[in-house]
């Protein structure tokens, strides 16, 4: 008698672990006990990781990333108490659907900004504000509208790490020469999102 | 500010992993009517105090512990509210519909609580009878024991366990 033989006796349907975990999902987040929900949607630039606190959308995340990695990143950062949970996440998934479709030119979603801080979190906050669908800013504007003229280079890193793409608008800045400059989701992701809110 | 240096997954990963081995392991112990309560009140108790587990603790073993406690919990408030129900608890239909061996569950569910845990934690948690002996309180002799008496009744009780299974 192994461990093996007597678990081959004892099946388990896996619609029955779905269940329970669903039954987790809901009791953890009544309980307080869910620090972190996830889940991963398809979109026009590929799957998207969506990460949200109680507080709201932490983070979304492109496929380039690693999502396992992504995932990993934030059970240290924040917390390890982290479950794949649809629920909390179904108002930005459908806003992000709407998007996509071209019917939606801003999301209407708590954000949560414990992965930004000091200048990024201020050149984020403007970005999110300040720079409106199917427009464009360079990173020296965005510089300015931030109160720090000068710290285009600082800006172009707040961008480039922006913990909440595609929401918090980073694919909106640009050099001031017209070209695209870099992007967490690559430059496909971008000129994509560009087209996508460009006026027909 | 003291941070910790060593890394913890994400709490999906435990359940992703040690789900299916903790609901074998409360179906056996507490019966298929309850394992659903005690799976939920293990992982429930898990996630609360997964922050302070240390990073290299054997995490089955602390499922199973957890999962121990949280049996006899139940046991207790079953037999506190020891009111006869009154309808047949399992319908035929729903028998068939979990799919799931009757006499082997009834076999199981024949053993004194000891050797049940014990085979449990052994045979479907894979754990080493030290680490059962200081679940179930008692010598690692006690606890191979145990584990043994167990067995050799369920070969007597349901002897279709030696033939060999597919794992599904």
């Amino acid at each position: 008698m192994t461990t093996h033989d007597l678990t081959a006796h004892l099946p388990v349907d896996p619609d029955d672990l779905r269940r329970l975990h669903a039954r987790l999902e809901r009791e953890a987040q009544v309980d307080g006990l869910l620090d972190i929900a996830y889940r991963t949607v398809d979109s026009a630039v590929g799957p998207l990781l969506l990460a949200a606190t109680p507080q709201g959308l932490l983070r979304v995340a492109f496929a380039s990333e690693g999502h396992e990695v992504v995932l990993e990143d934030l059970a240290q950062r924040i917390s390890p108490r982290m479950l794949e949970a649809p629920a909390p996440l179904d108002a930005i998934a459908r806003q992000l659907d709407e998007y996509f479709t071209g019917r939606r030119l801003s999301f209407d979603v708590a954000l949560d900004w414990s992965l930004s801080h000091g200048f990024r979190r201020r050149v984020l906050g403007r970005l999110a504000t300040d720079i409106a669908y199917g427009t464009y800013a360079s990173y020296a504007k965005l510089a300015r509208l931030s109160g720090s003229p000068r710290a285009v280079r600082a800006v172009g890193t707040a961008c480039a790490t922006n913990p909440i793409p595609i929401v918090v608008p980073c694919h909106r800045v640009i050099r001031s020469d017209g070209t695209m400059g870099s992007y967490r989701g690559g430059p496909t992701a971008k000129r994509a999102l560009l087209d996508l809110e460009r006026p027909r | 500010m003291k941070r910790e240096r060593y890394f913890k997954r994400p709490f999906e990963a435990v359940v992703a992993q040690h789900g299916a081995t903790v609901l074998r392991v409360v179906r056996a112990v507490v019966g298929h009517a309850d394992a659903d309560d005690a799976w939920s009140d293990t992982f429930l108790a898990a996630l609360k105090a997964y922050q302070q587990l240390p990073a290299d603790a054997n995490i089955e073993a602390w499922l199973v512990t957890i999962a121990h406690r949280k049996a006899i919990d139940m046991t207790r408030a079953a037999s506190r509210r020891a009111i006869p129900v009154a309808d047949a608890p399992d319908a035929p239909a729903r028998e068939r519909a979990d799919a799931h061996d009757l006499d082997l569950d009834a076999a199981v569910g024949a053993l004194p609580p000891k050797q049940r845990q014990a085979v449990a934690y052994h045979y479907l948690a894979g754990l080493p009878y030290a680490e059962i002996a200081v679940i179930l309180d008692s010598s690692v002799a006690a606890a191979r024991r145990a584990a043994a008496d167990g067995i050799a009744t369920l070969r007597r009780t349901y002897p279709r366990i030696d033939t060999p299974k597919e794992s599904s």
